[in-house]
């Protein structure tokens, strides 16, 4: 066998990849619907959490920046495995899927609580002032004045922070989970030969090439002209 | 409580599992003295390229950069370090890891550096150039320290998420602190080992985070 032919016949191998392409299809779903979940509760808490820090409540207001300092500084896999090998030493058994869910939506949650606190505090004082002087309550001012203004700018920071942490969802591999890179794995590991792994790098790259791409976009649409 | 005290904070079991974490420790801050240099090297050398304005040089570049941003990194670590001896490129836990970090991390240190030289304007190099100085000289000495001055932000976050992101040399069973943590826990059937890894990484990013909190505010609201 020549180098090209042993290169091909490992990494395009057409008979290992048309029998494990199923499972890879099936993986990419999973990977997707992982993805959507920490996309939708991941946001949704950071901004819950910056809401409540926006009423200026001390001792809680410690403890969201712990947390969202916490979350930030510990490594998503760390998380992960505290989860799902760490837990059942306590007593509480997580599938592997709810590990990464819960792993990957908190460390969302701490980006973003940081991203849209910033977008918060960067409207000024004035508008706050300008919006109670009319009547308007503390509540009133936050959702009709304050909020829009501070989520735009919150836009591109939050689509990269969100976009990195959602490839994380190939972390949920190292838990059995049988996502993209989970089913490749396994597709590795009975064929022996890589080529599911090059079909899984494919089915990443459809998956996430046009999400950057979306994402370079966002950042030059919504950069502020300086 | 006196169950999650024993199964998370067990001192028996730290002073047990010590040595083991200790050495996992220490792989991993030799690990992130390896991969940070790679990454910001590969960085650099993209960032350069991308000042380039033939079309034959910025699309693949841009291509390249895009691939392997969309690329998760271990999926990147998998393929080095599962696939590639299938064909007799057989390059060991820490090779696999190098050269994915070189490719991974290179590409953002890339993008945000091309974002710092394009943030110089163009006068400072034309003035650089008119005084003389070559190409190369302009790159290093006028417009990289501006650019990087610029970006310093950008660059202290991608560092904290490439020390971050070593953790998953464990997948590759190289030996540092998260996978010493797990050898331990499977030892002593007990979570503490991990716990104390997730400490450890605390208390040596914790600094870095607050640091990052603050220049990150301030640059943000520094857009109106």
């Amino acid at each position: 066998m020549t180098g090209w032919e042993r290169f091909t016949d490992s990494f395009f191998n057409a008979r290992v990849m048309a029998q494990y392409l199923p499972k890879i299809v099936e993986g990419f779903f999973l990977t997707v619907e992982l993805a959507a979940l920490i996309i939708v509760a991941g946001l949704a808490l950071g901004l819950l959490l910056a809401l409540v820090r926006a009423f200026g409540i001390r001792p809680l207001n410690w403890l969201i920046i712990f947390l969202v300092d916490l979350f930030r500084a510990l490594p998503p896999l760390v998380i992960i495995v505290l989860l799902f090998f760490g837990l059942p030493n306590a007593g509480v058994e997580l599938s592997g899927f709810v590990a990464s869910w819960l792993a990957l939506t908190l460390v969302l949650m701490a980006f973003s609580e940081e991203i849209f606190w910033a977008g918060i505090t960067s409207v000024p004082k004035g508008q706050w002032e300008a919006a109670r002087s009319t009547g308007l309550g503390f509540v009133q001012t936050l959702g009709w004045v304050v909020l829009p203004q501070a989520l735009r700018i919150t836009i591109p920071p939050l689509t990269n922070r969100t976009i990195a942490i959602t490839k994380g969802t190939a972390l949920a591999s190292v838990v059995a989970v049988p996502d993209i890179l989970g089913a490749a794995n396994a597709g590795v590991s009975f064929s022996f030969n890589p080529s599911p792994l090059t079909l899984g790098a494919i089915a990443y790259l459809v998956l996430f090439f046009p999400v950057v791409v979306l994402g370079r976009w966002i950042e030059t649409r919504f950069a502020w002209k300086r | 409580m006196d169950l999650f005290l024993e199964t998370f904070f067990s001192w028996q079991i730290i002073s047990e599992a010590w040595p083991i974490l200790w050495q996992g420790l220490q792989a991993t801050l030799m690990l992130s003295v390896l991969v940070v240099p790679l990454g910001v090297a590969g960085g650099i050398i993209l960032a350069t390229l991308s000042t380039v304005r033939n079309p034959w040089v910025k699309w693949p570049l841009r291509a390249w950069v895009d691939t392997f941003r969309a690329l998760p990194p271990l999926v990147l670590l998998v393929f080095i370090f599962a696939g590639l001896p299938f064909i007799g490129l057989d390059v060991g836990a820490w090779g696999a890891v190098a050269i994915g970090f070189f490719l991974n991390t290179g590409a953002y240190y890339g993008e945000i550096l091309r974002a710092g030289i394009e943030s110089v304007p163009r006068g400072q190099i034309e003035a650089a150039r008119s005084t003389g100085l070559t190409r190369g000289q302009t790159m290093a000495h006028v417009v990289l320290p501006q650019a990087v001055r610029n970006v310093l932000p950008d660059l202290i976050s991608n560092t904290l998420e490439v020390v971050k992101l070593t953790s998953i040399a464990s997948v590759v069973a190289l030996p540092e602190l998260l996978f010493q943590a797990r050898q331990a826990q499977s030892v002593t059937y007990n979570a503490t080992p991990i716990m104390a890894a997730a400490v450890a990484y605390f208390i040596l990013l914790w600094p870095l985070v607050r640091l990052l909190s603050r220049l990150e505010n301030r640059q943000l609201a520094g857009r109106r």
